[in-house]
């Protein structure tokens, strides 16, 4: 196995398009994991630690540009207020330490379903930017995800960065473990309310064969609080009920070691109603962020 | 005896430590190095010229094995050896007590892992991929999976819908072993074989295989030596019964064969058996070369036993009084592919396994099997853990029945001392059950739900997960008492070795302490030396490396070595005490009737005398070596269960306070109240730390720790999926410990290590029980469980 350590982002866009099955690596809490376990062998390992920019967050065009080796610790240190959803997900990920390794980039990378980011960034509506020797482009993260931990990466590209629009609006996450901390998600809730455009975004995790979105629950939703985004009135009980069932309704889950299909089913909906009662709540109230 | 011309990095030292005397809270010596992170595992071995051994397991539950072809092995470049059963020199199958499982799989492999060849070669990675080059034609056999079903008996549990169809299993594999299927059936039988009562209650429950989940995989390093025999330094519970199975699997004498404890990181039960131990010596001898062998965490979850699923059927019958009747109880553990300690497993489960009640009609029937599921074998609580959380959970049912508090008929039917338990042996010393339940009660219970706009979701079910801020959540509190016996039962000759050296070094009197028992994490070593400090006194003892260059001290295991290895280090220090008084006496001139050590001096409190023990003691070197046996037991009466078959009991009692999100199925327990009586706290600290561990590991079974096989096939070898409890699991303790001294024990002592293991979960499943309204009859608990999904 050979071990490339390249100093800056344009040497390592130049190994991975010399070297297309080259692994890359930033906090490695998957690719050691599966190197020790003897599921992964690539023939070059690509250091992306050293490359700054990758290191980084900005503001960049009212998005929060941020950085694919950004660790979790940073997101929730850095960017609690600005990413409040993604924060609230990166708070469920792993043990301290887990979390200072850790990044979002990897997470995308890997593109397990039950990777911890991904229903915050769908909810958000995030972007994957995405770059190669041959140049910069960025995917809307719904057509990022392709199957079981495939993504809509060629194989001569690196993630550079996500980007997401602070909210103006109340975000929510949950998930599931079957323990108290420390555990892969049996199954997960994103859920950004965006009164600035008047739309609603979710994000499922662990609940089907890629990470999604709940459309019809959105769409639903959206209609259900057309009337009440002014009057900032209560929210009908069962709209919340209905809101948790439709998006129950969008997951295609499976019987695992880690849950049942049918657990998976009954949680997402409880999650995703419990989640709306909260971020209404806080909407109500005037507060953006609900962390 | 000869001692091995070159030794490791990474081999123990000697330990010696800051002071203590029994019943302090005396530092570990340890201690530091371990939060240091400086103390060396038996993964830390090391010699510059070593090899490194892999095994090659199967990949099938049961198999008949055509053939095995280790060219492809051999051909790697750096493989120094590939060694199949043939290469076995001795006896081919060892065991604890049944000699049945192959050092290396011989014509059928039983369970999923089962070594079936070794390879040696300069690189892990190398010894790896030579290993996978090894083609093995197997002929797969349909697997036997439930222990009723593997003899022949019918299923009756609840918990599948239907019952369970009996696989058409073939002629020549419905049998696992030549013997059959079935490794022991202990019968109790006592009072009136028909009793009939007022009110009876029937339950079926389950538990999960639970893994010991120790941090320290099996790890070893085997060195040949000069004399053809082998210097071996692992990480193992038992030295001695560890040198016996390897002299028998390699044709050595046991003076060829050296073993030499390396750091263990936990035990629990899990090193009871060989894992890599004949394999790294055979491979050495083979080679010529020292071999190290160190599992990854996959491998260990196939490399040592697990704890017993069991199977139960219970029914109580009790007066309108709520007195106890009788208890009929049928219980299947699964012992899996080999016998490893079923058959002692099945005695505890049988001779305890209605709890410590007095009941004057018992009909137990207690059975274990074997299957192609993974082998079982020791685990702290060792058969008692499994019919706690069936006869616990019944005492709650009948409680229920009989609109009584589950507390007060436990009380109401509680041993004490004098009670004749279900063996008809009685209880000879303190069974404070009732004191340990109603000190439990009168303890404060924690405050309540938090809710609102307070909520620190650390505090909730899932924890900082965010799934509640209080929706959902209900509090329940559940009690639960458990015993154990303490030791080795059922007229095992059960005794430890202990070699006290008492000298003068650099002025000052130091006193050696050399036994084998096995130092595990639990704090034997600090045991030894304020054991030593007391009846000698002195302050520096220390600690000699655990070998067998001293005599057996048993298993550490069944809550024995402080009771037993303690005992044999006190007589021994007592031996080397009486022979320092007589030449203090000597010194003195004249007998002097009150003698005693203490301070480093040899004092009378009567005549004053004290002479500094350095000048008693001049070059004089005073070791005695001695073997200490706890009183016998008895085998129990094969058709009645009926005997004196152990030599102590330990109580403990838990309260448990959990908040159970019932929509979402995700507990939180809020605080373990646990109390104990356990004689003599030798070390309280060491005791607190023992019931803290013991507490956890039974909260684990209770709601997560589970290995979940599937047709003989484990679906969660590691620990992303075989869950543990973290520190958000693990809630703070109270805890009580009572000091009522055992007359017939050193220093009125009982073992500590497992009552808090075993009552510990059915408090927590009686919690959700009552926060949930569900009956529960199955752990570990799992959300599916109390959302019914």
């Amino acid at each position: 196995m050979d071990f490339l350590q390249p100093a800056t982002w344009e040497e390592a866009l130049e190994a991975k398009a010399a070297a297309r099955d080259a692994v890359p690596i930033a906090g490695g809490t998957d690719v050691m994991v599966g190197m020790n376990f003897g599921r992964l062998r690539p023939s070059l390992l690509l250091d992306l630690t050293r490359v700054p920019e990758l290191q980084q967050w900005a503001d960049d065009d009212g998005a929060v540009r941020l950085g694919a080796g950004v660790p979790y610790a940073r997101v929730i240190s850095e960017l609690g207020d600005r990413l409040p959803g993604l924060a609230m997900a990166a708070r469920t990920i792993g043990s301290p330490q887990i979390r200072n390794r850790g990044t979002v980039g990897g997470n995308l990378a890997t593109a397990s379903p039950a990777g911890d980011a991904h229903p915050a960034l769908l909810a958000a509506d995030a972007e994957v930017e995405v770059a190669s020797v041959r140049g910069t482009r960025r995917i809307p993260v719904t057509e990022f995800y392709r199957g079981v931990k495939r993504s809509a990466l060629a194989d001569d590209e690196l993630i550079a960065a996500v980007r997401i629009v602070p909210p103006r609006g109340p975000q929510q996450y949950s998930k599931i473990g079957t323990r108290n901390a420390m555990v892969i998600a049996v199954a997960a809730f994103g859920l950004a309310l965006h009164p600035d455009r008047r739309a609603v975004g979710t994000g499922i995790g662990s609940a089907a064969p890629t990470p999604r979105r709940a459309p019809a629950a959105e769409e639903f939703l959206a209609g259900e609080l057309d009337g009440l985004w002014d009057s900032r009135a209560e929210l009908p009980a069962a709209t919340a009920t209905r809101f948790g069932e439709m998006v129950a309704a969008a997951a295609a889950p499976i019987d695992d070691v880690r849950g049942t299909a049918r657990y998976r089913v009954h949680a997402l909906s409880v999650m995703a109603r419990r989640a709306l009662t909260w971020a209404w709540a806080d909407y109500r109230k005037g507060d953006p962020t609900c962390a | 005896m000869s001692t091995p011309t070159r030794t490791p990095s990474g081999a123990p030292s000697h330990l010696s430590g800051a002071g203590g005397r029994v019943g302090d809270d005396a530092a570990r010596p340890d201690g530091v190095l371990k939060v240091r992170g400086e103390f060396a595992y038996g993964s830390d071995l090391w010699m510059d010229d070593m090899l490194w051994g892999v095994t090659l397991r199967s990949p099938h539950p049961y198999a008949r094995i055509r053939s095995i072809d280790i060219g492809g092995a051999l051909a790697v470049p750096g493989v120094h050896a590939v060694l199949t059963s043939d290469d076995v020199p001795g006896e081919k199958v060892y065991g604890l007590e049944l000699a049945d499982q192959p050092v290396l799989a011989l014509d059928v492999v039983r369970y999923q892992g089962e070594p079936v060849a070794l390879v040696a070669a300069d690189h892990p990675d190398t010894a790896r991929r030579a290993a996978a080059r090894i083609v093995v034609d197997y002929d797969v056999w349909e697997p036997v999976t439930d222990a009723r079903v593997a003899l022949g008996h019918p299923t009756w549990n609840q918990l599948h819908d239907a019952p369970a169809e009996v696989t058409e299993l073939s002629r020549e594999s419905a049998n696992l072993h030549p013997h059959g299927n079935l490794v022991r059936h202990l019968k109790v039988r006592r009072g009136d074989p028909e009793p009939t009562a007022d009110v009876v209650v029937v339950g079926e429950y389950e538990v999960g295989m639970q893994d010991q989940a120790f941090l320290g995989p099996e790890s070893g390093l085997a060195v040949p030596g000069e004399d053809g025999g082998v210097d071996l330094y692992v990480a193992t519970q038992w030295l001695h019964v560890d040198q016996r199975q390897i002299c028998a699997a390699l044709g050595l004498p046991p003076e060829k064969v050296r073993l030499t404890l390396a750091g263990v990181g936990g035990a629990f039960g899990g090193r009871e058996d060989l894992s890599m131990h004949v394999h790294a010596c055979l491979l050495a001898l083979h080679t010529g070369r020292p071999v190290k062998m160190s599992y990854n965490r996959e491998e260990s979850f196939f490399g040592h036993v697990h704890r017993h699923p069991a199977t139960m059927r219970y029914e109580h019958g009790a007066t309108r009084d709520g007195d106890l009747v009788y208890v009929r109880a049928t219980i299947y553990f699964d012992g899996g592919a080999y016998a490893s300690s079923t058959p002692a497993v099945v005695g505890n489960g049988g001779t305890m396994g209605i709890g410590p009640y007095v009941v004057p009609h018992v009909h137990v029937d207690c059975y274990g099997a074997y299957t192609n599921n993974p082998p079982c074998g020791a685990m702290r609580g060792f058969g008692s853990v499994q019919t706690a959380f069936a006869y616990e959970s019944q005492m709650d049912a009948l409680a229920a029945e009989l609109g009584m508090d589950p507390v007060d008929l436990r009380c109401r039917n509680a041993m004490e001392q004098g009670s004749e338990a279900i063996t008809g042996q009685v209880v000879d010393s303190p069974a404070p059950v009732v004191e340990l339940l109603r000190r439990l009660e009168a303890m404060p219970l924690p405050p309540e739900v938090p809710t609102g706009d307070d909520v620190d979701l650390r505090d909730m079910p899932g924890g900082v997960s965010n799934t509640t801020h209080g929706e959902g959540v209900r509090r329940g509190v559940g009690y639960a008492v458990a015993y154990k016996n303490v030791a080795f039962s059922e007229g095992f000759d059960d005794y430890s070795t202990a070699r006290v050296r008492l000298e003068v070094v650099g002025g000052e009197a130091v006193a050696t302490v050399h036994t084998a028992a096995a130092e595990v994490g639990q704090g034997l070593v600090t045991v030894e030396q304020q054991i030593a400090r007391t009846e000698l006194g002195v302050d520096r003892v220390t600690v000699h490396p655990k070998d067998t260059a001293v005599g057996s001290a048993g298993s550490t295991s069944a809550s024995r070595q402080t009771y037993v290895t303690g005992g044999a280090v006190k007589a021994a220090c007592e031996a080397v005490r009486a022979r320092v008084l007589e030449r203090a006496q000597a010194v003195v001139g004249r007998p002097v009737a009150d003698l005693r050590l203490d301070g480093g001096k040899v004092v009378s409190d009567l005549e004053g005398v004290a002479l500094p023990l350095a000048d008693v003691l001049g070059d004089e070197v005073v070791e005695e070596t001695l073997e200490w046996r706890h009183r016998p037991t008895e085998a129990v009466d094969p058709e009645t269960g009926q005997g004196f078959a152990h030599v102590q009991y330990a109580f403990s009692a838990h309260r448990a306070v959990v908040d159970v999100d019932t929509e979402l199925g995700l507990v939180k327990v809020v605080e373990m109240a646990c109390t104990q009586d356990v004689g003599r706290a030798i070390n309280p600290q060491a005791v607190i730390g023992q019931i803290q561990g013991g507490t956890a590991q039974g909260l684990g079974l209770a709601v997560m720790e589970e290995i979940l096989v599937r047709d003989g096939r484990v679906q969660n070898p590691s620990f992303t999926d075989y869950l543990i409890p973290t520190v958000l699991d693990m809630p703070p303790m109270r805890v009580e410990i009572l000091e009522y001294a055992d007359p017939h024990a050193p220093y009125g002592l009982r073992g500590v290590g497992e009552a808090p293991n075993i009552s510990s979960g059915p408090a927590v499943l009686a919690a959700i029980r009552q926060a949930t309204g569900l009956p529960l009859t199955r752990v570990p608990v799992r959300p599916e469980h109390l959302t019914g999904t």
